[in-house]
């Protein structure tokens, strides 16, 4: 089994990284580059828990070849709060309750960071339409939607 | 206690920021899966592909030849268990069916029934290390469902299996059974009950088998050292019983294995037993390294614990006037592949919401080549609540009453005494009903063809049992909150909270951390919703101690007698005036005497009982069977909210895991026992698209075997869904529906059907 080295920019760093070719991008986050925030839930894209933005878009890490991320920019939950800071979407999710055991949170957020750059004022109907591909078995929805929606709210006041 | 009554707290009530919050919200929190050791190896599983085979031979020969292979083990590397019962997280266990449940011995039960492992340097050559392990099968015939695992052909799985009845009034038959347990409550005279009904209505329900799904799968990683002393790394519900669940299958004293609890993904009563921390301590043993295994997710719903299909046949018998005569049930429960399901627990909930003055329960626990169940939230009460809760509906139809008055009528209260036995004390059924009747969305009328409303209640015990705390005054000011409750859902923050009321601080200057099996005393599994009551009142023990030890040392600090000091709204006061706030007592604690150190632990009694009433209105599509939850609500009785956010968390999230196995959750079998649809996609849980908002109505009828009145509410709110979604489905297009789950092809049949 071969391995090649991909150059990849994560959370705006430049890495380098040997792989196999069998290896997803799920699994090289967390077991060669030990960056764990990005959760395995199913391993088959569909529970949304490995969910990192690449090249803009989010995508599920899990169905992602490690060797895909060549040349790409790749966002993890490891880079969303700046220096220190955690921004509107993770405050929102914490002053609002909108996690409770707290595996599927990296997935929301990262998924809510997508959402909210595409459609910064997005109602409730957008906000489920388009979270609906990230699974929470603790809470029940109502607090995350109400977090999205917070979170929207904040980031419209701050421009 | 009323409302008017109500302490006032300054903590209590209040929405702290969760201290473990920010980890959390920024990927830094570390899971089971999360733990990197130097030299860590990665493990695989191999399991059965059959559900009811002998192991003739296992050849590991090759397997332990390939490419970076370190250690294999099957069953025959556990040491034999004879039939030892041990007492282990919630109720006592057979050490041979857990033992062999972890690796098999000389049968599989299920398709997935674990049978071999293999740690490799990385997880792809473990996987491919697993499949060339050579297994010999005779393949059995299987059983999949409890009626025709009654049947007298039924294929045997346990040849020495017999029925014990605990209840004691059957003889113990010589004849091979899959029936492990037959338990018989009996209330009254049912014939009597039922000659004195006006009306009698009696019907068979069918519960298909439901996972709790939860998202993070099973991980653990253990360390075998060349000490002999072994540390697991694991998420679990409970570290102490890892720790003694682990110690009784490899035979080694509790005093070597130290657990090591990780933040955990979801347990809902899941992640009590402990499937892989055996497995991996022997991977370590043998290889001399530590050793990760995470299940992949077919796995966890092949082969952990889901929750009892059932078969049900309930007559409920009442007086024109809504009255309650009698009731009479056979409930049978899927055991899966060894004895041991909740059958107790649904025999005991099924009437629990009522005063039933005739009843007469039967339940039976039944093996099936499915896997072996386990705990998932109220366990039991949920199936049962399914079918009294649609025959109160049928009932109430009958005579013409409007549901929240028939359940107002007959409502459990303190003095009832349930079928099982215990009488009632302090509780709020009643008030959830009110509640209900009295809500925005129940005086909202519903308007639209195909819509339909329907309501109904539920009950969970709620447990007390054993926890220990520690907890250390900062000089600053501060509490370090030490315990073993591990958190699924915030509950740190409740207890951090009772232990700042207690003394008169902030929640924030309370740090609380959940300990390994080292680092605090005993205690029972995050289970049976009783950390915030049990764990809790151990908190305030702690915090009385402290305050206890700061009085003590500002009488030595003033020279006055301990009796004329006293602890208040947070400080000690003496006479003539004297008076040091906790923060200052705290800054010179070192130099007036010492620490500060300060415990709890406390055996709880059991709780007064949980219970809830919801209401949802729904949309049926006649064409497709589909139905849309178009509004939800649920009351419930949660005592004391201590941190209502967690607690309508609680709510929202066990209504809408009751949403899914309502619509949509089902294992779905083949006829080999094969189960086809062990992925997130074809296993159907809600997602935030299927659900609205689920608003939701604390009642607070404080429990007064607690200090703050806590009642446990993570269970009962999974209990009414299913019931009130049926009964709001008759109203929408007049159909029954007595089978889980109401998926589409069901409710589509059941209209058709009606139609014809």
């Amino acid at each position: 089994m071969k391995t090649r080295v991909v150059s990849t920019t994560i959370n705006g760093d430049a890495t380098q990284l040997l792989c196999e070719p069998r290896q997803t991008l799920l699994e090289v986050l967390r077991d060669t580059l030990d960056m764990t925030g990005t959760k395995e839930g199913c391993s088959n894209g569909n529970c949304g828990a490995c969910t990192v933005i690449m090249n803009g878009r989010p995508v599920v890490s899990c169905l992602v070849l490690a060797a895909e991320a060549e040349g790409a920019e790749i966002r993890t939950i490891e880079g969303v709060a700046q220096g220190g800071r955690l921004d509107a979407v993770q405050s929102a999710f914490l002053e609002g309750a909108a996690l409770q055991c707290g595996i599927c949170t990296p997935g929301f957020i990262m998924q809510s960071e997508a959402l909210l750059e595409s459609n910064p004022d997005p109602d409730e109907e957008a906000i489920r339409f388009h979270l609906a591909g990230n699974l929470c078995r603790c809470t029940g929805y109502d607090k995350i939607v109400g977090a999205v929606k917070e979170a929207a709210k904040r980031r419209n006041a701050e421009c | 206690m009323t409302a008017l009554d109500r302490p006032r707290y300054k903590v209590i009530g209040t929405r702290p920021v969760r201290h473990d919050g920010v980890d959390k919200v920024t990927g830094r929190a570390k899971y089971g899966g999360d733990v990197r050791l130097t030299g860590m190896l990665y493990g695989a599983m191999l399991r059965s592909p059959h559900a009811h085979a002998k192991i003739k031979r296992i050849d590991t020969g090759q397997a332990e030849a390939m490419p970076g292979v370190r250690a294999v083990v099957t069953g025959q590397d556990l040491p034999d268990q004879g039939d030892r019962i041990v007492e282990l997280g919630e109720g006592a266990t057979n050490m041979r069916y857990l033992s062999s449940n972890v690796l098999a011995r000389d049968k599989v039960f299920y398709t997935g029934h674990a049978v071999a492992a293999i740690a490799a340097d990385n997880i792809h050559q473990a996987e491919a290390a697993a499949k060339a392990i050579a297994v010999d099968y005779e393949v059995l015939s299987p059983v999949l469902d409890v009626r025709g695992a009654m049947a007298d052909d039924a294929p045997i799985l346990h040849d020495h299996l017999r029925t014990t009845s605990p209840t004691g009034e059957t003889e113990t038959s010589d004849t091979p059974t899959n029936v492990a347990t037959r338990l018989l409550h009996e209330k009254g005279d049912v014939e009597k009950g039922f000659a004195e009904a006006d009306v009698i209505v009696e019907h068979e329900f069918e519960t298909a088998t439901v996972h709790q799904g939860y998202i993070e799968p099973h991980a653990a990683t253990a360390h075998w050292n060349a000490d002999g002393k072994i540390t697991i790394w694991t998420s679990t519900q409970g570290a102490f019983t890892v720790r003694q669940q682990t110690a009784e299958l490899l035979h080694v004293p509790l005093s070597h294995i130290k657990v090591v609890p990780m933040e955990i993904g979801g347990g809902f009563g899941g992640k009590i037993p402990a499937y892989l921390p055996p497995v991996v301590a022997m991977l370590s043993k043998k290889s001399g390294r530590p050793v990760k295994i995470i299940m992949t997710r077919a796995a966890v719903f092949q082969a952990t614990g889901p929750t009892p299909g059932s078969w049900i046949r309930l007559k409920l018998g009442a007086t024109r006037d809504g009255r309650i005569t009698a009731g009479d049930a056979t409930i049978a429960f899927e055991a899966g592949g060894y004895p041991g399901s909740v059958i107790g627990a649904g025999v005991g909930c099924l009437f629990a919401c009522y005063e039933v003055p005739h009843g007469r329960v039967e339940g039976l626990d039944v093996c099936v080549n499915r896997p072996r169940t386990t705990a998932y939230r109220a366990p039991g009460s949920t199936q049962v609540a399914f079918a009294i809760e649609t025959v109160i509906d049928e009932i109430c139809e009958q005579i013409g009453m409007d549901g929240l008055e028939f359940r107002l009528g007959n409502a459990a209260q303190e003095g009832t005494r349930r079928v099982d036995g215990p009488v009632f004390g302090c509780i709020g059924m009643r008030e959830t009903v009110e509640a209900i009747r009295n809500c925005e969305h129940y005086r909202t009328p519903l308007e639209g063809k195909f819509r339909g409303r329907g309501i109904a209640s539920g009950y969970w015990f709620n447990a007390g049992m054993r926890s220990s705390v520690s907890a250390s005054v900062n000089t600053d000011g501060t509490v370090s909150l030490i315990e073993g409750s591990t958190d699924i859902g915030g509950s740190r923050t409740s207890l951090a909270m009772q232990l700042a009321e207690t003394l008169g601080i902030t929640a924030e200057a309370v740090m609380p951390t959940v300990a390994d099996t080292d680092g605090v005393g005993y205690n029972d599994v995050t289970g049976g919703s009783r950390v915030t009551f049990a764990t809790g009142m151990a908190v305030v023990e702690a915090g009385k101690d402290i305050q206890q030890q700061m009085v003590a040392r500002a009488a030595l600090i003033w020279d006055v007698e301990e009796r004329h000091v006293h602890y208040t709204d947070g400080s000690v006061e003496g006479p003539d005036g004297h008076r040091l706030s906790f923060e200052e007592l705290a800054a010179q604690q070192m130099t007036t005497g010492g620490p500060f150190v300060a415990r709890g632990a406390v055996n709880a009694p059991g709780q007064g009982g949980a219970f809830a009433t919801h209401v949802v209105d729904v949309e049926v599509d006649p064409e497709t069977g589909k139905v849309q939850i178009l509004r939800y609500t649920a009351a419930q009785d949660v005592g004391t909210a201590i941190h209502p956010s967690y607690v309508e968390g609680q709510m929202q999230g066990g209504a809408v895991q009751g949403i899914g196995w309502a619509l949509n959750e089902e294992y779905w079998y083949d006829e080999t026992g094969d189960l086809k649809n062990a992925t997130f996609l074809d296993y159907r849980m809600p997602t935030c698209y299927d659900v609205p908002n689920i608003e939701t109505i604390l009642v607070e009828v404080p429990d007064p075997a607690h200090p703050f009145g806590v009642r446990g509410v993570g269970e009962v709110p999974i209990c009414p869904p299913p019931a009130a979604i049926a009964n709001a489905i008759h109203q929408a297009v007049g159909v029954r529906m007595r089978q889980l789950p109401m998926s589409p092809p069901r409710v589509l049949d059941q209209v058709m059907h009606t139609q014809s």
